[in-house]
């Protein structure tokens, strides 16, 4: 799993960001376990407090499960899993949206350019 | 176990009319990783050096998990010297077993098991290896007591940054509840990710604290960013 971080923004909700990509992206699978917060912590480099404040909160918002004995869960719940899918699949267009419009391109050229667009358009 | 690990009141020093300390109050609760932080003669070194009873306080109190500093205290504070301070010839397991005279909560099998991950021989001389291979050892020294609380002055001084990452990575995976460490710096940006709160130091005094967090949600700056902002020259 890539961690990656920017300055400006709390850490606790980037870490919340990128378990929510690797979850919706199937680098943690359904149903899978979650490694211990110190591992993870270790992994991202960043506080286990912070780490742990995050899943908290990914469990809160029902895409982790913990349980006592055994440690922690991905969600089983594929609605669940397609729903975080879909909120960032929106976020990122959006996102691309907005870059396009600046460029003063209108949505039907946009459709246009995307239906058209082939893996290596961009170099030419 | 008090939920305080440090508490400092009215903490005050100087050096032959210098004020190195001039009334400094904090609190360190415990099972936390924080950071102090401000320039060279704000009073980091002379505040960690009373912590762990290598100076005294002119004025003011500090408690370490409740107590005074002194013979029990020290049994309880792991400390990391802002410079190397081993004897240079001894050789790797010397140091070891040195650690472990010293220090009852020292763990031979935990320092053993760090100093193999790097791939250095029992039988290494210290003098023999390289800036950062003795910086490394010196922490996992420091880091393999059971201590309540760790104090670790500029532990990334004077080092790569690959070594910087090994350091931070060993003080993350050394983590517990039931102990705070205290990393004093003024290399921001390469500790904010492994603190929860930072105190910023400046002539003798804390004169901010918050969580990493906070601070970033709150003003939208890295703490690196608020520190050149606060401490512009």
């Amino acid at each position: 799993m890539r961690w990656n971080f920017v300055s400006d923004r709390p850490i606790y909700a980037q870490i919340v960001e990128s378990m929510k990509l690797f979850i919706a992206g199937g680098e943690l699978a359904p149903g899978g376990k979650v490694p211990p917060v110190r591992d993870l912590a270790a992994e991202a480099g960043v506080n286990p407090n912070t780490m742990q404040r995050a899943l908290a909160e990914l469990e809160r918002e029902g895409l982790l499960r913990s349980n006592r004995t055994s440690g922690r869960y991905v969600t089983d719940d594929a609605a669940v899993v397609e729903a975080v899918r879909l909120s960032l699949a929106k976020a990122e267009t959006v996102r691309f949206l907005g870059a396009m419009e600046k460029l003063g391109y209108g949505r039907a050229d946009i459709a246009r350019l995307v239906e058209n667009f082939k893996a290596g358009d961009d170099k030419a | 176990m008090s939920e305080i690990v440090m508490e400092c009141k009215n903490l005050c020093k100087s050096y032959g009319g210098k004020a190195a300390l001039s009334g400094l109050d904090m609190e360190i609760r415990r099972g936390r990783i924080v950071g102090l932080l401000g320039p060279n003669g704000s009073g980091k070194t002379t505040l960690i050096k009373i912590a762990n009873g290598l100076l005294r306080p002119d004025a003011g109190e500090i408690l370490i998990d409740g107590g005074p500093v002194g013979r029990e205290s020290k049994a309880k504070v792991s400390y990391l010297p802002d410079c190397l301070s081993l004897p240079e010839w001894m050789r790797v397991g010397e140091l070891i077993k040195f650690y472990a005279g010293f220090f009852s909560d020292f763990s031979e099998e935990k320092a053993r098991a760090m100093l193999k991950s790097l791939g250095l021989e029992d039988s290494a001389r210290f003098k023999s290896l390289s800036k950062g291979n003795k910086e490394k050892v010196q922490l996992i020294l420091t880091m393999s007591r059971e201590a309540s609380l760790y104090l670790l002055d500029e532990p990334l001084g004077g080092v790569d940054p690959a070594t910087r990452d090994y350091i931070l990575g060993a003080i993350i995976a050394n983590y517990s509840e039931s102990s705070s460490v205290v990393i004093s710096t003024h290399l921001i940006s390469d500790v904010e990710k492994v603190l929860d709160e930072v105190f910023f130091i400046r002539e003798g005094r804390i004169f901010l604290s918050d969580t990493v967090d906070n601070i970033r949600d709150v003003r939208g700056m890295s703490v690196d960013a608020l520190f050149r902002e606060e401490f512009r020259c």
